[in-house]
């Protein structure tokens, strides 16, 4: 029987499969590698290197992805004393959710967003935008709050925090290597090896937001409703993070440090509405949320919507 | 026949078993359901602790500028000693609620002291002491959600038979009772 306590069995098995797979992945990369530097009998030998890069860089992941993220995110340690509030409402909803106060940072940024990450309830973190801080109420702020709360006690956050690391190296590797290929390209002799990498750059640059498309599709949608219902359970308050849905969409500013890696992590999506994150939405829209929360149908919130843009 | 014999004998294991396996889930289940409850309530009464360490100093503080307001200085005193006293769930909860109203009075009394109001000291406990009641209400929310889970873990059939057996008993919900449930949520 799933229920409140048991949800984070299932997240717990997708991050294995995840860890695996990007072991997988790596090892893959390794032999070909080893085949392109070496020749065909080097292709074994860049396995096994790459089998041990693979197992480092997955202990990497798993004890530091939530330093990584929210350095990535230019997050900083909200002080105690400044944001007494926040803290207090972190506290306190972790008390309603039964787990240990997460670590409380802040992202000096105007848009309205948090996101939560970590490896586990006992290692975990939120983070919030100084503008959700500035711009929502207490309820509204709560509602966030709670949503980010679920998300680690459903252990959504290793999950997100795994992918966000994986598909920021994936970008970072095939960057790489189309600038290593442009690097040699005066190179007489790397005439080969550079086309090689060219191919595998290119390659890479066309998997990185497709591997993303489907691991934040897993991710996805399910998860954000569950952690807004989750999170309207604590709070005993869903017109709360309804209404903050509604400020956010109203608000639409993208947050300056959020990358197409990251965007998943997000309570809401923080990314320029563009090509790539209309075609791979990680996000349900608003309207859909805005409506389960409130308990009303998609047109109803959809007019909400379109009323409170009319106020502005 | 021997060999009938054999098969009937290793069945009659397997579902031996498969019972075992299956008791130790539930008494697992049942186990881990006691604890949670359990933490909730250390949870309540962390935060109840909190709210009786925190009141001696807000009273001294208000008493600096409103010396005449002795029936409301009384009235928190007595409830803070009630809630120290209450034994029980249920006692306490009760006592909880007297005292949160107790304290509702003093700060609406603080309101007609402005230099009081101005004061950084009383400010600071007014934000610390909002911050206590609400982590009581969550608390309290915590509790009664584990309590509910433990109660329909224990008595629901084929819990309720292990239960009985190993004395798992039902769970008072962290309220008061009828007469003294009219103290609402607060805010200070």
């Amino acid at each position: 029987m799933t229920t409140l306590w048991n949800r984070s069995a299932s997240n717990r098995n997708k991050s294995f499969v995840l860890f695996a797979g990007m072991i997988v992945f790596v090892m893959v990369l390794g032999y070909f590698f080893g085949i392109i530097l070496g020749g065909m009998e080097f292709g074994m030998i860049g396995l096994t290197i790459a089998f041990f890069i693979a197992i480092i860089w997955a202990l990497i992941s798993y004890y530091y992805s939530d330093s990584i993220a929210l350095a990535v995110s230019r997050a900083k340690p909200a002080d105690e004393k400044q944001y007494l509030k926040l803290h207090n409402i972190v506290e306190g909803l972790s008390i309603a959710a039964g787990i240990p106060k997460p670590k409380v940072y802040i992202m000096e940024d105007k848009a309205i967003n948090a996101f939560a990450t970590g490896r586990d309830p006992k290692h975990a973190a939120v983070c919030v935008t100084t503008g959700a801080l500035e711009k929502l109420d207490k309820w509204e702020l709560e509602g966030v709050i709670a949503h980010e709360l679920s998300h680690v006690r459903n252990r959504d956050i290793l999950l997100m925090t795994l992918t966000a690391v994986m598909i920021g190296v994936i970008v970072l590797l095939s960057d790489w290597m189309i600038r290593m290929t442009f690097f040699r390209g005066g190179d007489r002799e790397g005439g080969r090896l550079g086309l090689i990498l060219l191919v595998v750059g290119i390659v890479l640059a066309i998997l990185a937001p497709i591997i993303a498309m489907i691991i934040q599709m897993a991710i996805s949608r399910k998860r954000e409703f569950l952690a807004d219902s989750d999170g309207a359970l604590l709070t005993r308050y869903p017109d709360g993070l309804a209404n903050a849905l509604l400020k956010i969409q109203q608000d639409n500013r993208p947050v300056a440090a959020a990358t197409s890696s990251t965007a998943h992590m997000y309570i809401s999506n923080p990314l320029r509405p563009g090509f790539l994150s209309g075609l791979f939405s990680t996000h349900p829209p608003i309207a859909e949320r805005v409506a389960a929360l409130k308990n009303i149908n998609v047109k109803a919130a959809e007019q909400e919507i379109k009323d409170n843009s009319g106020k502005k | 026949m021997a060999f009938l014999g054999i098969s009937f004998l290793l069945w009659g294991i397997v579902i031996l078993a498969l019972i075992v396996v299956a008791l130790i889930l539930v008494f697992n289940g049942l186990i881990l359901a006691r604890n949670r409850m359990q933490n909730a309530w250390s949870q309540i009464s962390v935060q109840l602790q909190k709210r009786i360490d925190l009141v001696p100093n807000l009273v001294e503080t208000v008493k600096g500028y409103a010396k005449h307001e002795k029936d409301t200085f009384a009235m928190v005193t007595q409830a803070r000693t009630a809630m120290m006293n209450a034994k029980g769930v249920a006692e306490k909860a009760k006592a909880s609620d007297l005292f949160t109203g107790a304290l509702k009075s003093l700060f609406a009394v603080a309101e007609a002291y402005p230099d009081l109001k101005a004061n950084q000291n009383f400010l600071q406990l007014q934000e610390e002491l909002t911050g206590v009641e609400e982590k009581i209400a969550y608390a309290r929310q915590f509790y009664n959600d584990s309590v509910l889970d433990y109660n329909n873990a224990i008595q629901t059939l084929p819990n309720s038979i292990l239960a009985g057996i190993f004395g798992f008993k039902n769970q008072e919900f962290f309220e008061a009772t009828a007469s003294a449930k009219t103290v609402p949520k607060v805010s200070f």
